[in-house]
């Protein structure tokens, strides 16, 4: 059926035929592929060089995956074609991509977590002495490539229980291993911490001076900056533009990204703060594992003020959301909203109060993937008389409930009966922020609000939550990339080993001050330095 | 299956602790619980049944025929003995906190102890005083021959992602069509016997086709698929009986010839209990053997194992996920063929109605219990058959307390009940392959 479609529009690319040079590793000219209601690519042209790393730069859903998912031969194209090392070819299934020594990391690994290292890197293209597996050859293989690409590995490791990092390294394993030249990386970085993103980076340039050449997806501009000999930057499906990186800068990069002018301020008139509207005093509470990890914590929130708790992951943000909210008991301490005591209540009866929680993972806390949209816009309020009358839920009214919660939040959808579930993850995120922003609210309390989304979304997402505080509404922010502290918050709290380092306010608030107490420097250190 | 399905989303993240301890009452583990019955079963043995026992030794044969070797046991010091252990085991598995994995150790001995135990004081409260080991340890594994098979039917299937919940089905039609061609061939032994079974082994591969063909291709519910061919097999077996098989008269044929595994056979004690015995008994050892290699040695093993664990992850090293599903299933429902042809063609030599009688269904809980392991599920597939085979012994001994007649059920079923609760609890949670029951939908 693919290829039908092809024969409809000829013609686009047959001026570009003879510019291929010898060059050129992979190509692809005029790629079309549709998805139901969704043009993912559109007439798409990308040659990769030998031996550089060529950045396929785009917002989430802007096409770069499903490019690559066509190069490799798990999605057959409406149209356009294929080359590599100058020559067409046709995919029918990965195997032929492979065949034809391109490898690819997926975004999300593809491994069997409960076999071995070895067993995952020769499956598909067994190793076998007579009938059965050759598990020495397979080991003494894996060993030499290691080396080759200093990628440390144990063979007979059980990879479920291997850290990201070396999950990754088993990934290139399994590419380098089928004798790939042609890689493809496809969010590599995702799902890194900042020194195993380094690191990573070391391992892509000795890919590179063993002449692999490797396409890197990716959605930062300052990774992109760092590795890339050549940009393609993919909006809405369509190749925009090629870059130069070592003319470009973020500003320019993120301009072709998202299509327009991005600015990294947040618009916002001074605070102007009222009374009171959160008081917590003296809290301790204790993780999963029963350890205090917020302890004696004292907080404050004003209406119309947003407060931005800053601090390296871990240091109790998850508990003292989820104990303000009610979705966690505290151990001693109490919590007060509006003046009235709300320590113990449950999450119901304090959401009745006013309070709108946007948790930090969406899929999991914030949404029922397999509901539709239209009834995760009334997870918290479908027991109202608004929406239910006498046991009967009201399906009209909660129907045009998400047709206005959906226009006005921009999420970008097919229709409201759809799934939440099959959403990209920025258009979820909208979903709950609609939800939880829509309410009737005193206090707003948002964790990690932009966690892995695209420019774009970011930018609506704090647009929405500054026009919630200048209502005069609380705002209480957690976030662990401190750039969105800074730019949001007018007053900053800095969150070490459970309780605030200090409070600063915005003025006071620099990079260099808020790094070192998250460390965990007090300020006479920060004095004397 | 569906506990299985219960189970999934534990895998990938621990498992919560309790947010806060309730107070004023400490929860039990489960190996706490389970140390707490053994506990008390424990202190109930030593104070009310050890001395109520009659004295008289209850003997113990390994073997057939004149001088074998014989234990003579005094039942009231063995209750008391094991009532002791037991009551050490609750304690240990109580103290779970200090006591570590010796905790689990306990249980298991405890539970190994259990099956002597109910042996002892049935032979003690019935009339008869003795009883032979190693027939019984024979029959055991000939009664748990079609559920070791109909085990392996499932375990092909279920490593490879489909849930095979038709294995009863793939039986019955594999033990009813192949006696129907045997009837036709005139039942008389010699090759169509032989013919027959190769009938059977093949309409138990038809009929995993057809649930193939119904999960796989048109991503059909699996258990609604496994449902429907065990309807489909009563139907069509039953059927085929009162046209065919009724009409031509033959009640019943000659089944399979016994044979002798030469030397083996003479070994003393044990030869001939368990080396002699019929074709498709011996070959389920050989295809277990076969399977530990095949699943954990070969290619197409590891590509069976990888389209059940990630079927997106074997798709992207460009493994065919449907053929390998189809092939893992259909060698599965040809193993359940022959476990079929057991019934029918091996052992009974006619066919009834419902002649499997529910054996297919043990088989998947065998697997279970073995947690997806070809000889684990051999275990499980033999303690089935130990549980009937001793409750055929016992239903003959007539053990009754004080006057009255004890049910040989009550007695039957105790091993089986403890045996499951107890591993359940030790060995801990069986968990399936990762993508057992989900359909594989490729990316176009």
């Amino acid at each position: 059926m693919a290829l039908q479609s092809g024969a409809d529009q000829p013609g686009a690319d047959e001026s570009r035929a003879d510019e291929a040079s010898p060059d050129v590793v992979l190509e692809a000219r005029g790629i079309t592929k549709r998805f139901p209601g969704v043009l993912a690519n559109d007439t798409v042209d990308f040659a990769l060089r030998r031996g550089q790393v060529h950045c396929l730069l785009g917002e989430n859903g802007a096409g770069k995956s499903t490019l690559m998912n066509v190069v490799f031969g798990l999605y057959q194209p409406d149209a356009g074609e294929l080359l590599v090392r100058g020559e067409p070819v046709r995919f029918r299934s990965s195997a032929d991509a492979i065949a034809a020594g391109i490898g690819m990391v997926h975004q999300h690994f593809q491994l069997v977590p409960v076999m071995a290292v070895w067993e995952n890197v020769v499956l598909g293209d067994e190793l076998t002495r007579g009938p059965l597996l050759d598990r020495g050859a397979a080991r003494a293989r894996i060993a030499e490539l290691s080396e080759r690409y200093s990628l440390a590995i144990d063979p007979d490791a059980v990879v479920g229980e291997l850290s990201v990092g070396a999950q990754q390294r088993v990934e290139l394993l399994k590419a380098l291993f089928r004798d790939a030249d042609i890689l493809i990386l496809d969010e590599p970085t995702a799902v890194l911490t900042p020194q195993e993103v380094d690191g990573f980076f070391e391992i892509v340039r000795s890919l590179l001076d063993r002449g692999i050449s490797v396409v890197f997806i990716t959605h930062k501009l300052r990774e992109v900056l760092a590795v890339a000999d050549e940009v393609t930057v993919l909006r809405g499906g369509k190749a925009v533009g090629r870059a130069d990186p070592r003319t470009a800068t973020q500003g320019s990069l993120a301009t072709l990204m998202v299509g327009r002018d991005v600015s990294f301020e947040v618009d916002k008139a001074p605070a102007e703060p009222g009374a009171v509207v959160l008081r917590v005093v003296d809290l301790t509470v204790a993780d999963d594992r029963g350890v205090p990890t917020v302890s004696g914590l004292e907080l404050q929130v004003r209406a119309g003020e947003i407060f931005g708790v800053a601090g390296v992951e871990g240091n109790g943000q998850r508990e003292l959301v989820e104990a303000i909210t009610g979705i966690r008991p505290s151990v001693s301490g109490s919590v007060a909203i509006g003046g009235t005591d709300v320590t113990g209540w449950n999450p119901r009866r304090i959401a009745d109060l006013g309070v709108g929680h946007v948790p930090e993972d969406r899929s999991k806390d914030g949404l029922v993937g397999p509901f539709s949209l239209a009834d995760n816009l009334v997870l918290n309020r479908y027991h109202r008389a608004e929406f239910s009358r006498r046991f009967v839920v009201r399906r009209d009214a909660v129907r045009r409930n998400a047709e206005r919660l959906v226009a006005d939040f921009d999420v970008r959808t097919t229709g409201v009966d759809v799934p939440a579930g099959t959403l990209s993850g920025g258009n979820q995120q909208k979903l709950v922020i609609a939800r939880e922003l829509s309410a009737d609210l005193s206090l707003l309390i948002v964790a990690q609000p932009t966690r892995g989304l695209d420019v774009g979304s970011i930018e609506f997402i704090h647009r929405q939550i500054v026009a919630r505080r200048d209502e005069g509404v609380a705002v209480l922010l957690v976030s662990a990339e401190l750039d969105e502290v800074l730019s949001l918050a007018d007053r900053v709290g800095v969150l070490y080993r459970g309780r605030f380092a200090e409070v600063l306010d915005r003025e006071e608030a620099t990079r260099r001050r808020c790094g070192m107490l998250m460390g965990g420097a007090d300020q006479h250190a920060e004095e004397v330095a | 299956m569906l506990l299985a399905m219960v189970d999934l989303p534990a895998q990938d993240k621990p498992t919560r602790p309790p947010r806060t301890p309730r107070r004023g009452f400490t929860r039990l583990s489960r190996l706490q619980t389970i140390g707490v019955a053994y506990l008390l079963l424990g202190v109930t043995l030593v104070v009310q049944v050890a001395g109520a026992l009659d004295p008289a030794q209850v003997v113990f044969l390994f073997g057939l025929g004149d001088g074998v070797p014989q234990v003579g046991v005094q039942p009231a010091a063995f209750t008391l003995g094991t009532g002791l252990l037991f009551v050490l085991a609750g304690v240990v598995a109580l103290g779970e906190r200090w006591t570590g994995r010796y905790a689990g150790v306990a249980l298991l001995v405890a539970t190994v102890l259990f099956v002597p135990l109910v042996l002892v004081t049935s032979l003690a409260l019935s009339a008869a005083g003795t009883m032979n080991v190693v027939p019984l340890m024979g029959e055991s594994l000939r009664v748990g021959t079609p559920v070791a098979l109909g085990a392996l039917a499932g375990l092909y299937a279920e490593r490879s992602g489909v849930v095979n919940i038709g294995i009863e089905g793939m039986m019955l039609a594999g033990a009813g069509v192949g006696f129907v061609v045997y009837a036709v061939l005139g039942a008389a032994g010699g090759w169509p016997l032989y013919v027959s079974v190769v009938v059977a082994v093949a309409v138990g591969g038809l009929m995993a086709a057809l649930h193939a063909l119904l999960s796989v291709t048109f991503r059909t519910d699996q258990i609604v698929s496994g449902v429907a061919i065990n309807l489909l097999a009563i139907g069509l077996t039953s059927f085929l009986r009162r046209e065919v098989l009724l009409p031509l008269g033959i009640g019943g044929g000659s089944t399979l010839p016994t044979i002798e595994i030469p030397l083996l056979a003479d070994l003393p004690l044990v030869g001939r209990s368990l080396f002699v015995g019929k074709p498709i008994y011996f070959t389920m050892f050989l295809i277990f053997a076969l399977t530990q290699v095949v699943l954990f040695r070969s290619a197409w093993g590891l590509r069976v194992r990888s389209v059940g664990e990630n079927p997106h992850a074997a798709e992207t090293l460009g493994i065919d996920v449907v053929k390998t599903r189809y092939q893992a299933v259909i060698v599965g429902g040809l193993l359940a063929g022959l476990a079929g042809a057991w019934f029918t063609l091996e052992t009974v030599g006619t066919f009834d109605n419902l002649i499997t009688n529910g054996k297919g269904f043990i088989a998947l809980a065998a697997l279970i219990f073995g947690k997806w392991r070809p000889w684990s599920a051999f275990g499980g597939a033999v303690l089935f058959g130990f549980a009937e085979a001793l409750g055929r012994r016992i239903q003959l001994l007539d053990v009754s307390v004080g006057g009255f007649p004890v049910p040989s059920q009550f007695l039957q079923v105790l091993p089986f009940v403890v045996t499951i609760v107890v591993l359940a609890g030790a060995i801990g949670r069986a968990i399936p392959p990762a993508s057992v029951g989900v359909p594989f939908e490729r990316s176009r």
